[in-house]
Formats: C-alpha cells, sequence, structure tokens
C-alpha cells in the first residue's frame, strides 16, 4: 500500500550520453566571441545588446568560479559552451525523459500539454491564449506585460535598457556575467503610477522562448504607488538536458509602490540553479518575497533587496526542502540604506535524505539608515540523522540607531506529534507530511490557493517513501 | 447476552527495559464503562498509551483484542481505524496544521471515503457549540496556543466526530474548570448512551465521574490491577484513598497471575 516515488532517484545513465556525443557533436572549447555575436544575430539584438554582451563576456572569462558555497565540480566549466548551446541534446525525446519526472507531472496534475514544454522537449506549450487574455485586461489598466526580447525593441525599449543589468551588474559574480552575455528569453513588466492590478500575473515565457528557463531574464518595474503580484515559475518540475540554470531577476520598486514577488521553484534534481535575484526599494516602498526551493542538484540563491528609500520594507518568506542528492545553499540578503527602514527575513528549511540544506542570510545596516529595524527568524527540520541543516547569519551595523534581531532553530520531528496524528488514524507517513506541511505553513498561507495547495501536494510527494 | 468488546490477556509492557505493567487483565463489554484508578505512577496512562500502540513502550507479552481482531501489532492507524481512541492526557501540538483539515482528514483515513466540505463543517460546528468552543478554534492550529481545558474539549470533540467503538480517556478532567467539567463530562454522557461503545476513564480524581453511570472501577497500583469493583468503589476511594490498596499490594505479588 506504501508507494515508493522517490522523485528524486533520476535515472543518471540518460545523462551519460554527454560523452558518447562529443565524437559526433564537434563543440569549441570555451565560450568566444563569435558564439555570443552569434546569440546576438539570432536574437536581433539592438547594438547595444550586442556589445553588453560582449563585454559581459570579457568579464565572465576574468571572474572565478565562486569557492565558498557548494561544490559545482558537475559542471563542466571548460564546456561552458555545451550549456549555452545545447543544439543537438535538446532534440531529447519525450520517451527518454525519465520516468520519475513524468509521474511528477502526473501526480501534481499537471495539464498533459504543459508536460512536454516543462520537460523541455518537443512541441512547446501553447499558453499563448491565457496569456493574450491576461495582457488584454492588464493592458486596459496601461501594464506592459511582455517578453523581453520583444521589449527591447518596442516603445519600452529605452526603459528596458537604462535598467537592465544595472541592479545586477555583469561584474557581480561569474554565472551574473554568464549571463550577461548569454541571457535570453524572460518577462518585462511595467506597471505605471498608481495602477492596481489585482491578478497575480505569471512568467508564462519561461516555456516559450528556446533556452529560456536557463538563462532568463526578468525585468519588473513598478511605478510610483503601483502594486502588482508576480509569480515566478511552478511546482512542476523542469526538466533540461543542459543542467545549468543562471538566471536573473532584477526588481525596481517606485515610491510607495508594492510588489510581491513568489516563487516556488522546483529544477529536477540534475540543475545547477545559480540564480540571482535583486530588488531596489524607494521611499515608502514594499517589496515582499515569497519564495519555496525544492528542485535542483546544487542551488546558490540569496534574494537581495536593498532599501533605498526612507521608510522602505521588505519582507521575505521562504522554505527550502533538500533531499536526498541536494545541497540547497538559500538565504536572504537586505542593505538598510535609507533610515526607517524595515526588514523581516522568515525562513524555513527542511533536509531528509542526506540533503544539505544550508541559510544564509546577510543584514546591512549603513550609516544613513537611523532607525531602522532589521528581523532575521530561521528554523530548520531534520528528517533524519544523514541530513544536515546549517545556519550562516551575518550582519554589518554601521548605525548605533537601529533594532536588530536573529533567531535560529534546529528541530526534529517529534515521534510524539507522529503517535499522536497517528492514533487518529491517519498513516505514518501522512502523518509526517502533515507535519512538515505545517512547518511550511509559513510560505504557503502567502501563496494563492492554488499554489499553495500544489506545493503541499509537492511535499507529499517529497515524503512519499520516506519511512524506512 | 453483551459482547466483549475490549480484552486484554495477560498484558506486560516495557518502557526503557523496564516493565511498567505487569499481566493486566481487563474485560469490557460493550456498553460498560470502566474507571481505571490509583495512584501517581501506578501505570494507568502507560496503559492508555501501551492499548493506543505508542512505539515507547513494547508489549512483552499479552494480547489486545477488540471486537476479537487482535491489535497487539498493530500500528496505532490502524487501531484508530479498528474503533480504539485514546484521549490524551496532554494533547500535542502541530503548528501549522489547522484542526479542522486535521479532523477531515483522520475521519476520511479512518472511514476509507471522502467527507464532503459542507456536510463535516456542518458537523464540526454542531459538536463545537455543544463544548461550547468558539468557531475560530477550526481554523487554527492543532493545539497550539489552546489552554490546557481548549486541549482537553479538542480531545473530546475529536471523540464524538470519529465516533470510535471505544474510548479511553486519560486524565480528561485534569486541569479543567468547574464549567469544563461540566461540559467535557456531557459529552461523554452523550458517547455513552450508545449501546455498543464502551469507555474507559482514566483518572485520579472523581469530579468527571460524578454525573456518569459507572459499571465497574478498578484499582491499579505498581502496574497491577489489585481491585475491581462497581461504581461505589469509587466513593469509597474518594472517602479513604488508596491506603488500603497499597498495603495489599505488596503482599499480592505472589498471589495474584
Amino acid at each position: 500500500m506504501r508507494e515508493k516515488s522517490h522523485v528524486d532517484d533520476i535515472d543518471r545513465s540518460i545523462y551519460d550520453v554527454k560523452d558518447q556525443n562529443t565524437a559526433a557533436y564537434h563543440v569549441e572549447e570555451g565560450l568566444t566571441p563569435g558564439i555570443v555575436e552569434q546569440i546576438s544575430r539570432e536574437k536581433k539584438d539592438p547594438a547595444w545588446m550586442e556589445q553588453f554582451r560582449l563585454e559581459s563576456l570579457q568579464i565572465y572569462h576574468s571572474l572565478r568560479v565562486p569557492d565558498w558555497g557548494p561544490s559545482i565540480e558537475g559542471l563542466d566549466m571548460d564546456h561552458i559552451v555545451t550549456y549555452v548551446r545545447p543544439k543537438s541534446r535538446m532534440t531529447a525525446k519525450w520517451s527518454e525523459v525519465p520516468r520519475e519526472i513524468k509521474d511528477t507531472f502526473e501526480r501534481l496534475g499537471i495539464p498533459q500539454a504543459e508536460r512536454k514544454s516543462l520537460a523541455g522537449v518537443g512541441a512547446q506549450y501553447d499558453s499563448e491564449l491565457v496569456y493574450h487574455n491576461v495582457r488584454a485586461e492588464v493592458a486596459a489598466l496601461g501594464v506592459v506585460y511582455t517578453d523581453l526580447e520583444s521589449a527591447l525593441k518596442g516603445e519600452y525599449a529605452d526603459m528596458v535598457r537604462r535598467h537592465f543589468m544595472k541592479l545586477v551588474k555583469p561584474s557581480d559574480h561569474k554565472f551574473a556575467a554568464l549571463h550577461g552575455a548569454v541571457w535570453s528569453g524572460g518577462s518585462f513588466v511595467y506597471v505605471p503610477p498608481g495602477v492596481r492590478v489585482t491578478i497575480p500575473l505569471q512568467s508564462y515565457f519561461r516555456l516559450n522562448a528556446p533556452g529560456a528557463g536557463q538563462f532568463e531574464h526578468t525585468l519588473i518595474i513598478v511605478d510610483e504607488g503601483a502594486d502588482l503580484h508576480f509569480i515566478e515559475g511552478c511546482s512542476a518540475p523542469k526538466y533540461n538536458i543542459a543542467n545549468l540554470h543562471a538566471g536573473c531577476v532584477e526588481l525596481f520598486v517606485g515610491k510607495n509602490a508594492r510588489l510581491r514577488y513568489s516563487t516556488i521553484e522546483n529544477w529536477s534534481k540534475n540543475m545547477y540553479n545559480l540564480n540571482t535575484k535583486r530588488a531596489l526599494v524607494e521611499e515608502g516602498g514594499v517589496m515582499e518575497w515569497v519564495s519555496g526551493s525544492f528542485g535542483s542538484h546544487v542551488s546558490y540563491l540569496y534574494p537581495m533587496t536593498i532599501l533605498k528609500g526612507k521608510g522602505s520594507r521588505m519582507e521575505f518568506t521562504g522554505i527550502t526542502f533538500a533531499g536526498e542528492g541536494q545541497n540547497l545553499d538559500t538565504g536572504a540578503k537586505v542593505v538598510h540604506s535609507g533610515a526607517e527602514t524595515s526588514s523581516f527575513i522568515n525562513t524555513k528549511s527542511i533536509s531528509k535524505d542526506g540533503g544539505v540544506s544550508t541559510f544564509r542570510s546577510s543584514v546591512v545596516i549603513g550609516e544613513n539608515a537611523a532607525k531602522s529595524k532589521a528581523a532575521v527568524s530561521c528554523q530548520s527540520l531534520m528528517l533524519d540523522d544523514i541530513s544536515r541543516s546549517d545556519t550562516i547569519p551575518a550582519m554589518d551595523v554601521r548605525t548605533g540607531n537601529a533594532d536588530v534581531g536573529h533567531e535560529a532553530q534546529i528541530g526534529r520531528i517529534s515521534d510524539d506529534a507522529v503517535f499522536y496524528l497517528m492514533s487518529r488514524g491517519i498513516s505514518e507517513e501522512d502523518a509526517r507530511a502533515m507535519i512538515v506541511s505545517g512547518f511550511a505553513d509559513n510560505v504557503s498561507k502567502e501563496l494563492p490557493l492554488e499554489y499553495a495547495i500544489e506545493m503541499n501536494n509537492l511535499i507529499r510527494l517529497e515524503m512519499k517513501g520516506s519511512i524506512g | 447476552m453483551q459482547k466483549v468488546l475490549l480484552s486484554v490477556e495477560n498484558l506486560s509492557v516495557q518502557a526503557e527495559d523496564k516493565e511498567i505493567l505487569h499481566n493486566v487483565q481487563l474485560k469490557i463489554n460493550e456498553g460498560e464503562t470502566h474507571v481505571l484508578m490509583g495512584p501517581n505512577g501506578a501505570g494507568k496512562s502507560t496503559l492508555g498509551y501501551a492499548l493506543m500502540g505508542s512505539p515507547g513502550y513494547e508489549i512483552t507479552s499479552g494480547r489486545i483484542l477488540l471486537g476479537g481482531e487482535d491489535l497487539t501489532e498493530q500500528t496505532p492507524d490502524k487501531r484508530a481505524k479498528a474503533g480504539l481512541f485514546l484521549a490524551f492526557q496532554e494533547p500535542l501540538e502541530v503548528p501549522g496544521l489547522p484542526l479542522e483539515s486535521f479532523l477531515r482528514s483522520a475521519l476520511e483515513q479512518q472511514t476509507g471515503r471522502r467527507i464532503r466540505l459542507w456536510e463535516f463543517k456542518k458537523e464540526l460546528k454542531k459538536a463545537m457549540s455543544l463544548l461550547q468552543m468558539d468557531d475560530s478554534y477550526a481554523g487554527r492550529s492543532l493545539n497550539v496556543g489552546f489552554s490546557g481545558g481548549e486541549k482537553k474539549k479538542t480531545e473530546i470533540l475529536q471523540m464524538m466526530l470519529f465516533g470510535p467503538r471505544i474510548a479511553i480517556l486519560d486524565e480528561t478532567d485534569s486541569g479543567l474548570d468547574v464549567d469544563a467539567v461540566r461540559l467535557v463530562s456531557d459529552g461523554v454522557g452523550a458517547f455513552q448512551k450508545n449501546r455498543d461503545k464502551a469507555l474507559l476513564i482514566i483518572t485520579h480524581s472523581t469530579r468527571i465521574l460524578q454525573s456518569l453511570h459507572i459499571d465497574y472501577t478498578h484499582v491499579m497500583v505498581d502496574g497491577r490491577i489489585v481491585a475491581t469493583g462497581d461504581g461505589s468503589l469509587v466513593s469509597k476511594i474518594n472517602t479513604e484513598g488508596y491506603e488500603a490498596f497499597l498495603e495489599g499490594a505488596a503482599g499480592r505479588e505472589e498471589a495474584q497471575p
């Protein structure tokens, strides 16, 4: 009766095609200006973008791979071009997609049409209809909601140029530079002053542009007094043979504006997820992050918020679930540069079956950030003795006039609580899943209902077969 | 003829390598209410946990039968499905698990069928109002931030909704104020009216028993049932305490099976 349904045990053998393929598919070692120019030509970039890509490439070559986090040795940095131009291997067949991934689509109830697209094979999911309806609705409010490539050439080209990779500069780190050189796909949203968008917008574009979901760029500008909720990703495992994700998200929150950015990320468990997300908040603005990290083999993910304007605020609510073979290094950063700013980082992390979950937080309170408040709370739940959970908080306070607090807790599932639930007729597996879902409710209650349900299903799925 | 519902045969139980219950015998028929009394540390709660299948207690000998079905080796969830219920002395808290969805999931797993939301909500509301519990508790995390009395009411609420064949109430009356005792006792009284069900009330006080009909009273001392009588034994203990049983306990060691 007990279903054994590890999502994590992907049949690794399918990735071994790499070596066999090298003979037939010759690639130039390393990423060259020629390749980047070719990408630029194919995308019909404006001249400045081509230049930007080439400069980023130079920076890329000058920077070293970060050495302070989990190992990314599995990435073949000498043949980075195979991640950038994985053409031959993108022709993978549906029949080659690991059965576990297909099963997961099934269990999560992902529509048939969307599965192939999420798996990175075959026809692209036709989200156009949904997307057009949503776009028509928000366009009536004056909201621009389009893919970034179109935005580069259209009416908002100047605005894109003024903001693109200004917050996350290519010089920030090696993978930001790589992103600058080879980015592809992503969303652009502009919400004009005073406009409140009542429906959450979602990043449909991840499904449509070739290479999207790997190096996609999201640029969102919420103008003065405006309000937006943007949702990135979904709970289905996104499967991509090219197992490097180096996306970039730049968020500009205007004066007295509010932006909520929600992510439920479930990359397939071969993925190196080296994503960079950053927000800049003006006076009185509010930035809210809701973040769930479930997938990938290795993650480096620390969304950063710069509270620039007086009285600006940020709240980060996150959950990370690291299972077998996963090393998820996640967290949040905040820089208080304006006075009377406040931040609250509230995260939960779960590790099981030898998974490693590391939570890093960084709080900087600048000299001019008088009367600011920062609170960090991190709770970890370890489901067995072989898993790991670490908390690495950093605080840099440069004004005497600030209120800063940090608390961390590491715990285990209480056997008594499991017995209590079981004594009510609930199976051990379900009892544990209920306790873990409850632990994660800081995130699920912040999500729109259908996403919260998806996330709970995902936790349930991860908990299946977890009883030895 | 009355049917045996719960049969505890020669049950010995140990925890952390120490035997706590020694050859406990107990037979409860349908429609009966039994009371288990005894001084602190006698092993009363251990019996409740062992019957429910707590992993902290190991059954070293004997059997537990419910309606003829042997539950001795069963996991707690199977025991619950068979109709056994234990109202915990110290109910556990589960942050983030709303009371209402917990109750509905438990009912669905016990019955093996989907429970319609609106019907369930109606039932829940009715039961909660009988216990004078505020509606808002339904949406709160299971037992989190509940007062002692609210937790105990929540146990009785579960008993009312699940409708087990036999309910074991472990010190359900302790820590309750007078009004709460009355409400809980009303709930238990209503349960007692089912002639095919039975109750085992573990207590060391007598407050909850005043308005309930009692068929048998057992006295447990040092992990053994040392005396069994009818309902009048309760009032005897109430006035005389356990002294008489304590004296007898040592001498009985050899005589009892």
